[in-house]
């Protein structure tokens, strides 16, 4: 999933200071998952900007919503009514939610609730750690399933550097696993270590974000 | 003799001496007075002087600008290159730049990661990593072309060199990546700072098992220590850097005004040791700030004067 957290309150405040009316968006995909941006962090948030203005004596109205998902044209139309009041929507869907907001409504601001960390999943309650940098051609198959892409500190094809300790990387004071280590470790496992004996050649990075934004399309469903 | 560039450096390797290279890293800033002054101390005591690049992360004045300093001083450089802070356009543009000025030494690095250096909020690029660059400078070097399949237009003639950590992990995939490293093209290797002659010793009887010091120079890199306090930081917060105990009760063991002293001690101990090694070819003397000591202690050890070829 696409995993992101809550931008401090102070930041949004800042954001919305001269509104006196906005709509805090939220999403049931990704950003409800991993805790960030569904119907409850909208409460929640609507609930903080609230009381955050009536204690600075300079009520705001807030307004909730919850959409199926943000990053679907047709799921934002319900947003219709309420913004038509608005003076701001604030979404925290991740952050291609503001993006199709603004979209859609041409002469509103919208804000970003959140900052969209990563592509990744939980690693135990409450944590949440990257898997996936979205490169556009996955290389994963020669590495055991694990990525050095988006899990090695210095993107290394040709791991591990030297610079990795006792299972964890240089990075990170000891917090994070050395992918290469893990990688070299799975692949003793599956009986793969030749895999690791030639130098991995050159990495074709057009297919990232490297070549410019990125557009997919899907002939067979266009019809 | 076959020479790829031609080098001081290649030709002593080659002509089986044990070789002695130095470090010399570029200042903070423009001051190309202070990088003259910490060189001169290197230009008799090395058979070529390797410059750092932006090492641990840290702005300095570049490379390639600073191994041109030295050719004026008569000195052979050794550039350092890391692929951190540059695309494969970048990088093959210093290679060729490098190769066009007359530098014919290249050591192949990834670098330290930028989050250490003093500009943690900086982009890395690591477009390529070590094993790659490696690739990339014997093709363009033996093939006439770059990455891209592109022809050069003349050829960079660079002897072409990597790192090893043999006291990093998983152990006994040091030695196999150290493998590739030769495969891609490295033709000489500098290891990291080595205090646990055990396992150094280890990794070099696995390199003589696995036929690698046929194909490849090892020079076993050794960094006195100047302070208590020094190998203490190094054991402690240098990833990748095993400190045994012994020597740090060694230095804590001397009066105050001595601990340098048994700092050079020691590193002329550990040069001794590593050139009994089979499979040694010479030492990288990385005297970090301490230029001026480099001529006592490969004196010391019995490598000094260098020799002419
Ligand atoms: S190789 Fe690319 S696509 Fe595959 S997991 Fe890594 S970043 Fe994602
Ligand atoms: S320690 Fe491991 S994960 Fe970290 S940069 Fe080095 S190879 Fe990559």
């Amino acid at each position: 999933m696409v995993v992101a957290e809550s931008k401090p309150v102070a930041e949004i405040l800042e954001m919305v200071k001269d509104c006196k009316k906005v709509v805090v968006a939220g999403c049931k995909g990704c950003v409800t998952v991993c805790n960030s941006g569904g119907e409850k962090e909208v409460g929640i948030l609507a609930s903080e900007l609230r009381i955050a203005r009536k204690a600075a004596g300079n009520d705001l109205e807030v307004m909730e919503y919850t959409c199926e998902r943000q990053c679907d044209p047709e799921y934002i139309e319900p947003l219709d009514d309420l913004a038509k009041d608005a003076d701001a929507i604030v979404s925290i869907a991740c952050s291609v939610g503001p993006q199709y907001v603004a979209a859609r409504y041409p002469y509103l601001q919208v804000y970003p609730g959140l900052n969209t960390t990563f592509i990744g999943g939980s690693a135990e309650h409450g944590v949440f750690k990257e898997y996936c940098q979205a490169c556009g051609s996955c290389i994963i198959g020669d590495f055991g399933g694990l990525c050095p892409v988006a899990r090695c500190a210095k993107q290394l094809m040709n791991g591990p550097c030297g610079g990795s300790s006792g299972g964890k990387c240089e990075v990170g004071k000891g917090q994070i696993d050395c992918i290469w280590h893990l990688i070299y470790e799975r692949l003793k496992n599956l009986g793969q270590l030749h895999k690791l004996e030639q130098p991995w050649g050159y990495k074709n990075w057009s297919t990232s974000r490297e070549a410019g934004p990125r557009t997919m399309i899907r002939e067979e469903l266009r019809k | 003799m076959t020479l790829t560039a031609g080098s001081n450096l290649e030709k002593i390797l080659k002509s089986g001496q044990k070789a002695v290279t130095c470090e010399c890293g570029p200042p903070r800033g423009a001051d190309a007075e202070h990088f003259r002054h910490k060189a001169a101390f290197l230009k008799d005591c090395a058979d070529a002087v390797n410059v750092t690049d932006n090492q641990t992360a840290v702005v300095r004045f570049c490379s390639l600008a600073a191994c041109t300093i030295l050719m004026d001083m008569g000195i052979e450089p050794l550039m350092q290159m890391v692929t951190r802070d540059m695309n494969r356009i970048a990088l093959q543009s210093n290679v060729l730049g490098a190769a066009a000025v007359g530098i014919k030494n290249l050591l192949c690095l990834t670098g330290d990661h930028n989050s250490f250096g003093d500009h943690p909020q900086s982009k890395n690029v690591h477009d390529l990593d070590s094993v790659q660059l490696l690739d990339c400078v014997r093709r363009m070097r033996d093939e006439g072309k770059m990455i891209s399949g592109t022809e050069v237009d003349g050829r960079p003639a660079m002897f072409i060199g990597a790192a090893a950590n043999p006291f990093a992990d998983p152990f006994e995939f040091r030695v196999v990546r150290m493998a590739k490293k030769i495969q891609a093209g490295a033709q000489f290797i500098q290891t990291q700072c080595i205090y646990d002659m055990d396992r150094f010793s280890k990794f070099m009887e696995m390199a003589n098992d696995m036929g690698l010091t046929e194909k490849c120079f090892i020079m076993a890199g050794i960094t006195p220590f100047k302070s208590v306090g020094m190998a203490n930081y190094m054991k402690k917060f240098v990833p990748g850097i095993i400190v045994p105990d012994e020597y740090i009760t060694r230095l804590k063991g001397v009066p105050k005004d001595k601990v340098a002293e048994e700092g050079i001690k020691i590193a002329v101990e550990q040069i001794q040791q590593c050139l009994e090694m089979k499979g040694v070819a010479g030492i990288h003397l990385m005297a970090i700030e301490w230029e001026e000591r480099a001529p006592e202690i490969l004196k010391a050890a019995g490598l000094l004067p260098r020799p002419k070829v």
